[in-house]
């Protein structure tokens, strides 16, 4: 396997939920994370759906090692990020790096554009030498489609798409082999939106970038990614290709899910049909035993509260789905169907 | 019903079902500015819409169009300053709301208009009880005693399907979740059986099974009630999915307005169109997504001519010196765009 370029094994973070003020005590464990395994492939996109509450962030700052896992591993090229110090650790931060979901509070709004972006320059400064800098720094302007003049501006005369935008060219000034992309869209108005999935997707192209790319929006989704994880309650409970995913989808939650996405064309109304989900998630410091979707499912039997099923390829399918009764049903309703 | 509803039933179209109906609410050439420090910001200029009695009209437009502000006039919740009406009307049941008393319009919300907001968890008070929050208005609006209040509120969270609606009455809004909390704030502004219902980006802060089931609540609701409702919303979903008619916004103006079925096959505005290229769609695999080129307008500097002239793809000198008016282009549609019959007419 010598195209991964990251490789996560059972993966796991719990954040403790504790009591008292004086006298700490540990009362329960936040389950965010619980168990997740997944390969990216250099130049591809791994899309991470999932709704509020899955760990699909959580996951992100695991995987930036901003948090350390409670257990499995993370590793970047062989190595075990958990593991990595010193000047190590600093080369491997030169390699992922993170584009964030809001492009308002992401951005210092005392620096100028150039101090933002010239900023990981200063942390790393074999990237670039001092005089150089500020002609990176315009270079990535111009790469991501700003006016390469407005160098001295500062955050607030941008909009939205052009915060997202600096942003990007941010996580891109050390040339890092990997980004993750946490909500990256979701803050953006729909035409602006479109701009910079466009933009992501040209930078991919040109530099070869691998994403990991976590969203709520399962269509923002499929546009972008190859392959496509959905997460439920701390764990990844279907992964395949993007046709996988959503054209044969195999595991309950995701047909759920699927169905839900509202299609823009009135006249699909009639022939979609919507699996209604009924009740919320439930709470990730105590899931529900044997399979966590089982309190929503309907399919559940008596199995799924005793055995939590593995995420594996079953029989009359193509890929892994973590479900007793995994069975393939069409969801995507479109106008040839 | 209370006694200034029911003086205005002569309005056209009332019928002998007990509820007026046809035309509700108007809003016409409304016109709202903000006056700050840096200058003035044209919000409103101009939007005309209405909504009739079991319908759902979609006020469709991204941040900044003025859907919300259109809402905020509607409802008398603008602020004021710095927001200003510098003209226009919006009549409820034939009487123009922004010149009656503050009495009167007082007693128009929640019985005549309600709204839901989108943040439901700062749209209701964090130190009341949800139940004490709906029960409040039977016992100020109603009269009706702590206990009934009680009963009636009760029934209200059974309504939007609230699960054990008893014992969550005396629940926190904080120990709600998300789609719990939007439901309360529908059962909140349906406790006063408005006819109209004004719901501004209810499920944007939603996860989507949740927000289907809150989309297929208010729909609900809303036949049984024959309510007539706006949704604000950005969501080209889920206009799809409920809407009747669609009123496009941008920078402040009524751009098109047309059926669902028609906007969607052949949209009359080419900032319509835009829109519907620019949205990556679930049944169909990424091709590079057509955009709107450029930025919406400042609203501090609206361009001459057409707003959407700048990031149009169609436009022409005339674009950049008239403003095309909003003109009725076929039957129940209208378009303000120099060039809609040819838009609509291309294959």
């Amino acid at each position: 396997m010598t195209d991964n370029i990251i490789e996560v094994r059972d993966l796991v973070k719990h954040y403790p939920v504790t009591r008292g003020i004086v006298f700490k005590k540990t009362i329960g464990q936040v389950k965010a994370v619980d168990g997740v395994s997944f390969d990216l492939k250099a130049g591809e996109t791994l899309g991470v759906v999932g709704e509020s509450g899955c760990g699909k962030s959580t996951l992100s700052r695991v995987l930036m090692n901003l948090e350390k896992p409670t257990a499995g591993t993370v590793h970047y090229k062989g190595q075990d990020i958990a593991k990595l110090s010193g000047g190590a650790l600093r080369r491997l931060r030169r390699q992922i790096q993170l584009v964030m979901q809001d492009p308002y509070t992401s951005l210092n709004p005392r620096m100028t554009v150039g101090d933002l972006i010239g900023e990981p320059f200063e942390i790393h400064p074999e990237a670039a030498p001092r005089g150089s800098r500020r002609d990176k720094v315009k270079e990535l302007l111009d790469l991501v489609g700003l006016n390469p003049e407005h160098i001295n501006r500062y955050p607030h005369q941008f909009s939205g798409g052009q915060r997202q935008r600096i942003g990007i060219a941010r996580a891109l000034a050390l040339r890092p082999e990997v980004i993750v992309c946490d909500e990256p869209v979701s803050a953006l108005d729909v035409s602006i939106q479109a701009q910079v999935m466009n933009l992501l997707e040209k930078l991919q192209n040109e530099l070869g970038l691998s994403y990991v790319f976590i969203a709520h929006d399962l269509s923002v989704v499929r546009h972008l990614s190859d392959r496509v994880a959905v997460m439920y309650l701390g764990k990844i409970v279907e992964i395949g290709t993007e046709d996988e995913i959503y054209e044969r989808p195999t595991h309950p939650y995701t047909q759920a899910l699927l169905s839900a996405v509202p299609v823009p064309d009135p006249t699909l109304r009639e022939s979609k049909a919507i699996i209604r989900l009924t009740g919320d998630v439930p709470s990730p410091i105590s899931p529900p035993s044997g399979c966590r979707f089982r309190t929503r499912c309907w399919k559940a039997q008596d199995v799924c509260a005793e055995q939590p099923p593995l995420l594996e390829i079953r029989p009359g399918s193509d890929h892994p789905s973590a479900c007793h009764f995994a069975e393939k049903r069409e969801i995507v309703a479109t106008h040839e169907a | 019903m209370s006694d200034i509803l029911v003086s205005e039933q002569s309005a056209p179209g009332a019928d002998g079902s007990g509820r007026p109906s046809g035309r509700l609410l108007e809003v016409d050439d409304l016109r709202v500015e903000f006056r700050t420090r840096d200058g003035v910001a044209k919000v409103i200029n101009g939007v005309t819409y209405h909504v009739d009695a079991g319908e759902t009209l979609a006020v469709l437009g991204e941040s900044g169009s003025g859907k919300s502000v259109t809402a905020q006039t509607i409802m008398g919740i603008l602020d004021m300053p710095p927001g200003f009406v510098t003209g226009g009307q919006v009549r409820f049941h034939g009487k123009d709301m922004l010149t009656m008393s503050a009495e009167e319009r007082r007693r128009i919300r929640g019985e005549g208009i309600a709204m839901i907001f989108q943040d439901s968890l700062s749209a209701l008070n964090p130190v009341f009880t949800v139940g004490f929050q709906i029960a409040e208005q039977f016992r100020v609006r109603r009269g009706m005693s702590r206990s009934d209040a009680k009963k009636r509120a009760i029934e209200m969270l059974d309504q939007v399907k609230i699960p054990n609606a008893k014992g969550r009455f005396s629940n926190f809004p904080h120990q709600f979740s998300g789609g719990m909390r939007q439901r309360a704030m529908i059962a909140m502004s349906l406790a006063l059986d408005p006819e109209v219902l004004i719901a501004d980006e209810p499920t944007t802060a939603l996860d989507v099974t949740v927000q289907a089931q809150i989309m297929d609540l208010l729909g609900e609701l809303q036949r049984e009630r024959q309510m007539g409702m706006i949704l604000i919303t950005h969501d080209l979903g889920v206009v799809a999915d409920v809407a009747d008619r669609i009123a496009v916004m941008y920078a402040g103006r009524i751009v098109e307005e047309a059926d669902v079925y028609d906007l969607y096959a052949k949209p009359a505005h080419p900032y319509t169109l835009g829109l519907l290229n620019s949205i990556p769609r679930l049944d169909e695999k990424g091709q590079q997504l057509r955009t709107i080129k450029g930025l919406p307008p400042n609203l501090m500097n609206i361009p001459p001519g057409c707003p959407f002239n700048p990031r149009c793809p169609m436009a022409q000198p005339v674009c950049r010196e008239t403003v095309p008016p909003l003109l009725q282009i076929g039957t129940g549609r209208a378009s303000a765009c120099h060039f809609a019959e040819e838009l609509v007419n291309r294959d």
